[in-house]
């Protein structure tokens, strides 16, 4: 059975906190192995330097240089029949060492294997796009751009894809948090009516069970509906809100119960 | 000579209805709401369902149109981006006075799941909403009675007064 653990906050605090948790490591394997895998790791070291390889859940990893990678993309499609790059991204490490990893999942449709290549790069560096052997690279290295600051250089449209333009800040960093900076905040509100507004409109409202029943701006209480603007005092008599005035309305007779009759045989 | 002769003494008078200004407007306008289309997200689902043949919003007059210029009710069905905040307010702005705004679903209520930093947290932040719709996505049946509610809410106005601007901007 499973031990019994109070529930009574399990609502109010999250149950997931720390942002720089790393997961453990499923078990790795030599390369050698697989010898499909093996032959393409002897390939590719005779043409770069490789500073690390390992077979783990069925795919191999290789760790290269991070000046290497356009070779190291092109000799792999062109000689080993990886043809597909089906994601690339980058893993924030700032907090560890102060790099980026950043990884480029292959996959051969021939072969039916996949191939991880990494590298790492320092904080800052920009990376070589590889937009010209992959065109799934265009977008992919844009949302890195755009998640983690990470330049691509040749990339023909080195812009944001998902924020805005003129968007601050990098969403996906360790240190970004989830409900946004002071500029996240305040974004929509200073675009449209400008900074001067911001009195008026108020900060974000981040808890979302927040109810105001004196507030008669926003949400009523059902039973309790009272114009926008109106003073509640708390000693309103409650209501029952009916979608029709009493009597219909001009041209549409409303529906009374007591003179309305219900057909027993639908048939007739 | 008019071929179908109105006798006018007839049912005790003539083929006049008599009534007010205010509640003959009132009468076209909440019988004519015709809504903007504007599915964000899931909520987008629900309201179109809301406009075809099972649940049908033309028995209430309500017609989607994909021109704010041609609407006078903005239904947000669904989660409003940061990004996507300054596009409502522009088709808000393009909208023709008198016109309501119907506030579908949590996301668009309170930002919803979505305590980030891309959601606005609550549409009403952007523009000045009428009737809250609460519901995760709400059923066409919230949908329909929520137009029944504004409906009444437009009869309760006075026709002639211009619309009293609902956040000082």
């Amino acid at each position: 059975m499973r031990a019994y653990t109070p529930k009574d906050d399990v609502q109010a605090k999250a149950y997931y906190t720390d942002r720089y948790y790393v997961a453990p490591q499923v078990p790795k394997s030599e390369v050698e192995t697989d010898e499909v895998f093996a032959a393409d790791l002897e390939a590719i070291k005779a043409k770069f330097e490789v500073k690390e390889a390992y077979i783990q859940v069925e795919q191999m990893v290789v760790y290269i240089n991070a000046h290497d990678i356009y070779g190291v993309l092109e000799f792999m499609r062109d000689e080993l029949a990886y043809t597909q790059l089906s994601e690339m991204s980058a893993i924030d490490w700032l907090a560890k060492d102060n790099t980026f990893e950043i990884f480029y999942q292959m996959l051969s449709m021939e072969k039916r294997k996949r191939i991880r290549v990494k590298y790492f790069i320092e904080n800052g560096q920009a990376v070589d796009s590889v937009e010209k052997l992959f065109r799934s690279a265009d977008w992919s290295e844009r949302e890195m751009f755009d998640m983690f600051g990470i330049e691509a250089n040749n990339h023909p449209f080195m812009k944001r894809i998902l924020m805005p333009y003129d968007w601050q800040g990098y969403p996906l960093l360790k240190t970004y948090p989830l409900e946004g900076d002071e500029f996240a905040a305040w974004y929509e509100v200073d675009k449209i009516y400008g900074k001067e507004a911001r009195d008026i409109i108020g900060p974000e409202i981040r808890d979302t069970a927040t109810v105001d029943r004196y507030d008669s701006e926003r949400f009523a209480r059902l039973g309790f509906e009272v114009p926008k603007g109106t003073k509640i005092t708390g000693n309103e008599e409650p209501h029952v809100d009916s979608y029709q005035e009493d009597g219909g309305i001009f041209l549409i007779k409303k529906y009374d119960k007591e003179s309305s009759v219900v057909i027993d045989d639908p048939q007739r | 000579m008019a071929q179908h002769k109105v006798n006018y003494t007839q049912d005790g008078g003539l083929p006049v209805a008599l009534t007010s200004i205010d509640k003959i407007v009132n009468w076209g306008r909440s019988n004519s709401l015709w809504a903007l289309t504007y599915g964000l997200a899931c909520c987008g689902i629900e309201m179109m369902a809301s406009g075809a043949s099972r649940f049908d919003f033309d028995r209430y007059g309500t017609i989607f149109r994909a021109s704010p210029r041609q609407a006078d009710l903005m239904i947000v069905a669904g989660t409003l981006t940061k990004k996507h905040a300054e596009f409502i307010k522009r088709l808000y702005d393009q909208m023709t006075e008198p016109r309501w705004v119907i506030s579908m679903g949590s996301c668009a209520n309170t930002g919803g799941m979505f305590n980030t930093y891309a959601t606005v947290q609550g549409v009403d932040r952007i523009i000045p909403v009428d009737l809250y719709l609460p519901g995760c996505a709400p059923r066409p049946e919230t949908l329909q009675y929520g137009v029944m509610l504004l409906q009444k809410k437009i009869r309760a106005n006075k026709a002639g007064n211009a619309q009293k601007a609902k956040r000082l901007m």
